[in-house]
Protein backbone atom coordinates (compact mmCIF):
# COMPACT_ATOMS: atom_id res chain seq x y z
CA UNK A 1 0.00 0.00 0.00
CA UNK A 2 1.32 3.26 -0.69
CA UNK A 3 1.52 5.15 2.63
CA UNK A 4 0.22 8.38 1.43
CA UNK A 5 -2.70 7.94 -0.74
CA UNK A 6 -3.66 4.22 0.00
CA UNK A 7 -3.28 2.98 -3.71
CA UNK A 8 -2.30 -0.69 -4.54
CA UNK A 9 1.11 0.70 -5.58
CA UNK A 10 3.90 0.59 -2.53
CA UNK A 11 6.62 3.68 -2.40
CA UNK A 12 8.31 2.04 1.20
CA UNK A 13 11.91 2.65 1.39
CA UNK A 14 14.32 -0.14 2.29
CA UNK A 15 13.02 -3.24 1.42
CA UNK A 16 10.08 -2.33 -1.02
CA UNK A 17 12.54 -0.23 -2.49
CA UNK A 18 14.54 -2.39 -3.88
CA UNK A 19 11.55 -4.52 -5.20
CA UNK A 20 10.29 -1.51 -6.81
CA UNK A 21 13.54 -0.52 -8.72
CA UNK A 22 13.06 -4.51 -10.09
CA UNK A 23 10.02 -3.17 -11.76
CA UNK A 24 10.87 0.22 -12.85
CA UNK A 25 13.90 -2.18 -14.73
CA UNK A 26 11.36 -4.67 -16.25
CA UNK A 27 8.79 -1.95 -17.66
CA UNK A 28 10.37 1.44 -17.93
CA UNK A 29 12.44 2.69 -20.87
CA UNK A 30 14.26 5.05 -18.41
CA UNK A 31 16.39 2.09 -17.08
CA UNK A 32 19.12 3.80 -16.86
CA UNK A 33 17.60 6.39 -14.98
CA UNK A 34 16.34 4.41 -12.48
CA UNK A 35 19.46 2.03 -11.64
CA UNK A 36 21.24 5.43 -11.24
CA UNK A 37 19.27 5.58 -8.84
CA UNK A 38 19.34 3.00 -6.75
CA UNK A 39 22.87 3.37 -7.08
CA UNK A 40 23.06 6.43 -5.50
CA UNK A 41 21.12 5.14 -2.62
CA UNK A 42 24.67 3.35 -1.61
CA UNK A 43 26.18 6.38 -1.01
CA UNK A 44 23.69 8.03 0.66
CA UNK A 45 25.65 7.99 3.82
CA UNK A 46 28.41 9.18 1.95
CA UNK A 47 32.31 8.56 2.73
CA UNK A 48 33.24 10.80 5.46
CA UNK A 49 36.54 11.70 5.68
CA UNK A 50 38.12 13.68 9.26
CA UNK A 51 39.62 16.87 8.00
CA UNK A 52 42.88 17.05 9.83
CA UNK A 53 43.25 20.69 10.57
CA UNK A 54 39.43 20.89 11.86
CA UNK A 55 38.36 18.05 14.17
CA UNK A 56 34.24 18.92 14.21
CA UNK A 57 34.58 19.29 10.65
CA UNK A 58 33.91 16.37 7.64
CA UNK A 59 33.50 16.16 3.81
CA UNK A 60 30.72 13.91 2.98
CA UNK A 61 31.07 12.72 -0.42
CA UNK A 62 27.91 11.94 -1.95
CA UNK A 63 26.89 11.48 -5.73
CA UNK A 64 23.18 11.93 -5.47
CA UNK A 65 20.74 13.21 -8.02
CA UNK A 66 18.68 16.37 -6.70
CA UNK A 67 14.92 15.50 -8.34
CA UNK A 68 15.44 12.20 -6.66
CA UNK A 69 12.59 12.28 -4.66
CA UNK A 70 10.80 13.18 -7.58
CA UNK A 71 11.85 10.68 -10.09
CA UNK A 72 11.17 7.95 -7.57
CA UNK A 73 7.82 8.83 -7.66
CA UNK A 74 7.53 9.15 -11.07
CA UNK A 75 8.25 5.43 -11.13
CA UNK A 76 5.78 4.67 -8.19
CA UNK A 77 2.88 7.01 -11.13
CA UNK A 78 4.80 4.77 -14.30
CA UNK A 79 3.92 0.97 -12.35
CA UNK A 80 0.64 2.40 -11.44
CA UNK A 81 0.09 2.92 -15.15
CA UNK A 82 1.32 -0.26 -15.65
CA UNK A 83 -0.91 -2.03 -13.62
CA UNK A 84 -3.42 -0.45 -15.46
CA UNK A 85 -1.89 -1.56 -18.33
CA UNK A 86 -2.01 1.88 -19.81
CA UNK A 87 0.37 3.82 -21.90
CA UNK A 88 1.31 7.68 -20.46
CA UNK A 89 2.18 10.26 -22.97
CA UNK A 90 3.35 13.51 -21.35
CA UNK A 91 2.50 16.19 -23.75
CA UNK A 92 4.43 19.80 -23.35
CA UNK A 93 5.09 22.73 -25.45
CA UNK A 94 4.47 26.45 -25.17
CA UNK A 95 1.56 27.64 -24.02
CA UNK A 96 -1.27 27.68 -27.50
CA UNK A 97 0.83 25.23 -29.73
CA UNK A 98 -2.16 23.29 -29.80
CA UNK A 99 -1.85 20.53 -27.11
CA UNK A 100 -5.95 20.46 -26.01
CA UNK A 101 -7.00 20.81 -29.33
CA UNK A 102 -4.82 17.99 -30.41
CA UNK A 103 -6.65 15.93 -27.59
CA UNK A 104 -10.28 17.02 -28.31
CA UNK A 105 -9.65 15.75 -32.26
CA UNK A 106 -7.79 12.93 -31.68
CA UNK A 107 -10.80 11.26 -30.58
CA UNK A 108 -12.11 11.27 -33.93
CA UNK A 109 -9.30 8.99 -35.26
CA UNK A 110 -8.70 6.53 -32.92
CA UNK A 111 -11.02 3.51 -30.74
CA UNK A 112 -8.33 4.23 -27.82
CA UNK A 113 -9.67 5.46 -24.39
CA UNK A 114 -7.87 8.34 -23.43
CA UNK A 115 -7.88 10.23 -20.09
CA UNK A 116 -6.23 12.98 -19.70
CA UNK A 117 -4.49 14.98 -16.40
CA UNK A 118 -4.72 18.39 -17.06
CA UNK A 119 -1.80 21.30 -15.72
CA UNK A 120 -2.55 24.83 -15.59
CA UNK A 121 -1.81 27.80 -13.59
CA UNK A 122 -5.30 29.20 -13.38
CA UNK A 123 -9.04 27.67 -14.57
CA UNK A 124 -10.18 24.40 -15.13
CA UNK A 125 -10.77 25.75 -19.04
CA UNK A 126 -8.66 23.13 -20.69
CA UNK A 127 -9.96 19.77 -18.87
CA UNK A 128 -13.69 21.27 -19.30
CA UNK A 129 -13.43 21.23 -23.05
CA UNK A 130 -12.39 17.88 -23.00
CA UNK A 131 -14.94 16.48 -21.04
CA UNK A 132 -17.13 18.65 -23.50
CA UNK A 133 -16.27 16.34 -26.03
CA UNK A 134 -16.73 12.79 -23.97
CA UNK A 135 -12.83 13.07 -22.62
CA UNK A 136 -12.16 12.19 -19.12
CA UNK A 137 -9.52 14.88 -17.58
CA UNK A 138 -8.83 16.30 -14.74
CA UNK A 139 -7.37 19.37 -14.27
CA UNK A 140 -4.48 20.32 -11.62
CA UNK A 141 -4.58 23.86 -10.83
CA UNK A 142 -0.48 24.68 -10.22
CA UNK A 143 -0.93 28.06 -8.79
CA UNK A 144 2.25 29.66 -10.01
CA UNK A 145 3.84 26.59 -10.64
CA UNK A 146 5.53 26.32 -13.87
CA UNK A 147 5.59 22.91 -14.71
CA UNK A 148 4.20 19.31 -13.32
CA UNK A 149 5.99 17.24 -11.46
CA UNK A 150 5.77 14.11 -10.75
CA UNK A 151 3.55 14.25 -6.96
CA UNK A 152 1.19 16.25 -8.61
CA UNK A 153 0.40 13.97 -10.94
CA UNK A 154 0.38 11.14 -8.46
CA UNK A 155 -2.28 13.00 -6.65
CA UNK A 156 -4.31 13.23 -9.72
CA UNK A 157 -3.81 9.84 -10.53
CA UNK A 158 -6.14 9.49 -7.86
CA UNK A 159 -9.11 11.20 -9.35
CA UNK A 160 -9.19 9.22 -12.79
CA UNK A 161 -10.78 6.35 -13.57
CA UNK A 162 -8.05 4.26 -14.94
CA UNK A 163 -9.32 1.09 -15.30
CA UNK A 164 -11.83 1.81 -19.02
CA UNK A 165 -8.69 3.42 -20.39
CA UNK A 166 -5.75 2.62 -23.21
CA UNK A 167 -3.63 5.20 -22.97
CA UNK A 168 -3.55 8.44 -20.49
CA UNK A 169 -1.98 11.82 -21.54
CA UNK A 170 -0.79 14.47 -18.61
CA UNK A 171 -0.89 17.94 -20.44
CA UNK A 172 1.95 19.84 -19.04
CA UNK A 173 1.66 23.36 -18.45
CA UNK A 174 2.39 25.49 -21.66
CA UNK A 175 6.01 25.98 -21.17
CA UNK A 176 8.92 24.95 -23.18
CA UNK A 177 12.02 25.13 -20.12
CA UNK A 178 10.83 24.17 -16.68
CA UNK A 179 8.50 20.53 -17.53
CA UNK A 180 11.81 19.41 -19.23
CA UNK A 181 13.16 19.00 -15.89
CA UNK A 182 11.21 16.89 -14.44
CA UNK A 183 9.82 12.91 -14.94
CA UNK A 184 6.08 13.10 -14.20
CA UNK A 185 6.04 9.27 -14.24
CA UNK A 186 4.64 9.02 -18.47
CA UNK A 187 6.60 6.65 -20.57
CA UNK A 188 7.12 8.83 -23.44
CA UNK A 189 7.23 12.66 -24.03
CA UNK A 190 5.52 14.52 -27.21
CA UNK A 191 6.27 17.49 -27.75
CA UNK A 192 4.84 20.53 -30.40
CA UNK A 193 5.65 23.36 -31.92
CA UNK A 194 3.40 25.01 -33.77
CA UNK A 195 3.90 26.87 -37.06
CA UNK A 196 3.59 30.65 -35.82
CA UNK A 197 6.15 30.08 -33.40
CA UNK A 198 8.69 29.46 -36.00
CA UNK A 199 11.28 26.60 -36.57
CA UNK A 200 14.14 28.42 -34.11
CA UNK A 201 12.55 27.31 -31.25
CA UNK A 202 13.52 23.61 -31.25
CA UNK A 203 17.44 25.53 -31.25
CA UNK A 204 16.38 27.94 -28.57
CA UNK A 205 15.09 25.18 -26.28
CA UNK A 206 17.44 22.07 -26.81
CA UNK A 207 17.18 20.45 -23.57
CA UNK A 208 12.99 20.36 -24.14
CA UNK A 209 13.51 18.67 -27.78
CA UNK A 210 16.34 16.69 -26.14
CA UNK A 211 13.34 15.24 -24.10
CA UNK A 212 11.15 14.15 -26.81
CA UNK A 213 10.51 11.13 -28.42
CA UNK A 214 8.15 12.49 -30.93
CA UNK A 215 7.80 16.08 -32.04
CA UNK A 216 4.78 17.53 -33.43
CA UNK A 217 4.98 19.98 -36.02
CA UNK A 218 1.09 21.65 -35.65
CA UNK A 219 -0.79 23.86 -37.05
CA UNK A 220 0.85 22.55 -40.40
CA UNK A 221 -2.17 24.51 -42.22
CA UNK A 222 -0.91 27.42 -41.94
CA UNK A 223 2.83 26.71 -42.70
CA UNK A 224 1.82 28.72 -46.50
CA UNK A 225 1.73 31.71 -44.06
CA UNK A 226 4.67 31.74 -42.36
CA UNK A 227 8.62 31.40 -42.81
CA UNK A 228 8.36 27.96 -41.12
CA UNK A 229 10.69 25.42 -42.66
CA UNK A 230 9.96 21.62 -42.00
CA UNK A 231 12.91 20.63 -43.33
CA UNK A 232 15.00 23.16 -40.73
CA UNK A 233 13.36 22.12 -37.64
CA UNK A 234 13.91 18.56 -38.97
CA UNK A 235 17.33 18.73 -39.20
CA UNK A 236 17.59 20.51 -35.54
CA UNK A 237 15.50 17.77 -34.00
CA UNK A 238 17.77 15.58 -35.39
CA UNK A 239 21.15 17.69 -34.52
CA UNK A 240 19.96 17.21 -30.82
CA UNK A 241 18.41 14.28 -30.72
CA UNK A 242 18.51 11.55 -33.24
CA UNK A 243 16.16 8.97 -32.53
CA UNK A 244 13.08 11.65 -32.16
CA UNK A 245 10.36 11.22 -35.02
CA UNK A 246 9.15 14.71 -36.33
CA UNK A 247 4.95 14.56 -38.00
CA UNK A 248 3.86 17.49 -39.58
CA UNK A 249 0.23 18.20 -38.24
CA UNK A 250 -2.98 19.73 -38.50
CA UNK A 251 -6.29 19.08 -37.19
CA UNK A 252 -7.64 19.87 -40.56
CA UNK A 253 -5.25 16.91 -42.34
CA UNK A 254 -6.93 14.07 -41.34
CA UNK A 255 -4.44 11.55 -42.85
CA UNK A 256 -1.95 14.03 -40.46
CA UNK A 257 -3.85 13.26 -37.70
CA UNK A 258 -4.21 9.22 -38.15
CA UNK A 259 -0.28 9.53 -38.33
CA UNK A 260 -0.38 10.12 -35.17
CA UNK A 261 -2.87 7.92 -33.84
CA UNK A 262 -0.40 5.31 -35.44
CA UNK A 263 2.62 6.37 -33.54
CA UNK A 264 1.26 6.42 -30.52
CA UNK A 265 -0.32 2.65 -31.21
CA UNK A 266 3.49 1.49 -31.96
CA UNK A 267 4.25 3.06 -28.96
CA UNK A 268 1.65 1.18 -26.73
CA UNK A 269 4.32 -0.69 -24.73
CA UNK A 270 2.55 -2.22 -21.89
CA UNK B 1 11.74 29.31 -12.55
CA UNK B 2 11.96 25.94 -11.75
CA UNK B 3 15.24 26.57 -10.07
CA UNK B 4 12.89 27.22 -6.93
CA UNK B 5 11.72 23.86 -6.52
CA UNK B 6 15.15 22.58 -7.35
CA UNK B 7 16.71 23.96 -4.72
CA UNK B 8 14.01 22.85 -2.04
CA UNK B 9 14.75 19.54 -3.01
CA UNK B 10 18.40 20.02 -2.99
CA UNK B 11 18.37 21.77 0.65
CA UNK B 12 15.78 18.53 1.84
CA UNK B 13 18.32 16.38 0.74
CA UNK B 14 21.24 18.17 2.54
CA UNK B 15 19.51 18.46 5.29
CA UNK B 16 18.72 14.78 5.37
CA UNK B 17 22.69 13.78 5.31
CA UNK B 18 23.27 16.40 8.20
CA UNK B 19 20.74 14.52 10.07
CA UNK B 20 22.15 11.18 9.10
CA UNK B 21 25.57 12.62 10.23
CA UNK B 22 25.12 14.24 13.07
CA UNK B 23 25.77 17.27 12.04
CA UNK B 24 24.12 20.77 13.15
CA UNK B 25 25.43 22.76 10.33
CA UNK B 26 26.59 22.37 6.73
CA UNK B 27 29.15 24.82 6.04
CA UNK B 28 29.53 23.53 2.22
CA UNK B 29 27.23 22.62 -0.59
CA UNK B 30 28.93 21.25 -3.85
CA UNK B 31 26.83 20.65 -6.98
CA UNK B 32 27.54 19.10 -10.41
CA UNK B 33 24.76 21.28 -13.11
CA UNK B 34 25.24 19.78 -16.79
CA UNK B 35 24.52 22.63 -19.23
CA UNK B 36 22.21 20.23 -21.07
CA UNK B 37 20.34 20.11 -17.81
CA UNK B 38 17.60 22.68 -18.32
CA UNK B 39 19.05 24.47 -15.35
CA UNK B 40 20.41 28.32 -15.32
CA UNK B 41 23.20 28.15 -12.54
CA UNK B 42 22.92 31.91 -11.96
CA UNK B 43 18.97 31.53 -11.06
CA UNK B 44 19.86 28.03 -8.56
CA UNK B 45 22.63 30.24 -7.03
CA UNK B 46 20.25 33.42 -5.86
CA UNK B 47 17.14 30.79 -5.09
CA UNK B 48 19.61 28.72 -2.98
CA UNK B 49 20.64 32.15 -1.06
CA UNK B 50 17.12 32.75 -0.66
CA UNK B 51 15.76 29.44 0.69
CA UNK B 52 19.08 28.38 2.52
CA UNK B 53 18.37 30.62 5.86
CA UNK B 54 15.53 27.91 7.57
CA UNK B 55 18.23 25.11 7.95
CA UNK B 56 20.95 23.77 8.81
CA UNK B 57 22.84 24.91 5.91
CA UNK B 58 21.50 28.69 6.38
CA UNK B 59 25.45 29.26 6.56
CA UNK B 60 26.08 27.32 3.66
CA UNK B 61 28.53 28.40 1.20
CA UNK B 62 26.92 27.00 -2.37
CA UNK B 63 29.49 25.73 -4.95
CA UNK B 64 28.47 24.77 -8.30
CA UNK B 65 30.70 22.60 -10.81
CA UNK B 66 29.43 23.63 -14.56
CA UNK B 67 29.80 20.36 -16.30
CA UNK B 68 30.12 20.74 -20.35
CA UNK B 69 28.53 18.28 -22.90
CA UNK B 70 30.56 15.14 -23.64
CA UNK B 71 29.81 12.97 -26.39
CA UNK B 72 31.37 9.21 -26.83
CA UNK B 73 30.78 8.05 -30.36
CA UNK B 74 29.63 4.64 -30.82
CA UNK B 75 30.99 4.69 -34.71
CA UNK B 76 34.41 5.44 -33.86
CA UNK B 77 34.73 4.96 -29.99
CA UNK B 78 35.89 8.57 -29.47
CA UNK B 79 35.20 10.93 -26.63
CA UNK B 80 34.99 14.18 -27.17
CA UNK B 81 33.86 17.77 -25.14
CA UNK B 82 32.08 19.79 -27.33
CA UNK B 83 30.65 23.60 -27.11
CA UNK B 84 27.93 23.65 -29.42
CA UNK B 85 24.03 21.96 -28.07
CA UNK B 86 24.08 18.83 -30.49
CA UNK B 87 24.83 15.26 -30.53
CA UNK B 88 26.83 14.83 -33.98
CA UNK B 89 30.49 13.39 -33.40
CA UNK B 90 32.69 15.58 -34.60
CA UNK B 91 35.64 13.50 -36.04
CA UNK B 92 33.52 10.95 -37.90
CA UNK B 93 29.61 13.24 -38.07
CA UNK B 94 27.72 10.15 -37.24
CA UNK B 95 24.62 10.01 -35.03
CA UNK B 96 25.27 7.39 -33.37
CA UNK B 97 26.29 8.94 -30.08
CA UNK B 98 25.25 9.22 -26.48
CA UNK B 99 25.78 11.72 -24.11
CA UNK B 100 27.47 10.64 -21.31
CA UNK B 101 28.14 13.77 -19.16
CA UNK B 102 26.31 16.91 -18.97
CA UNK B 103 22.72 16.55 -18.73
CA UNK B 104 23.04 15.71 -15.11
CA UNK B 105 21.95 17.70 -11.98
CA UNK B 106 23.91 16.32 -8.65
CA UNK B 107 24.68 17.02 -5.34
CA UNK B 108 28.18 15.95 -5.07
CA UNK B 109 30.38 16.49 -1.43
CA UNK B 110 28.64 18.19 1.34
CA UNK B 111 30.79 19.81 4.44
CA UNK B 112 29.51 18.88 7.98
CA UNK B 113 30.54 20.22 11.23
CA UNK B 114 29.28 18.28 13.27
CA UNK B 115 27.75 18.45 16.99
CA UNK B 116 29.66 17.99 19.89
Amino acid sequence: MCKDCGCSITRDHSHEHDHHHDHSHDHSHEHDHSHAHGHSHHHDHGTVRSNPQLNDKKTLSVIHKILDKNDHEAAHNRAHFEAHNITAFNLMSSPGSGKTTLLEHLKEYTDLNYGVVEGDLETSRDADRLTAKGIPAFQIQTGSACHLDAFMVHDALHHVDLAPLDICFVENVGNLVCPASYDVGTHYNIVLVSVPEGDDKIEKYPVMFRKADLVLITKADLLQHFDFSVEEARAQVKRLNPEAEVITTSIKDGDSMRAVVEWLNSHRSV
Amino acid sequence: MHEYSIVTALLEQCEQHAIANQAGKITKVVIKIGVLSGVEPALLATAFETFKLEGRAREAELEILHQELVLECQACQSTHTIKERSVICPSCHSYETRIIEGEELLLMQLELETDE
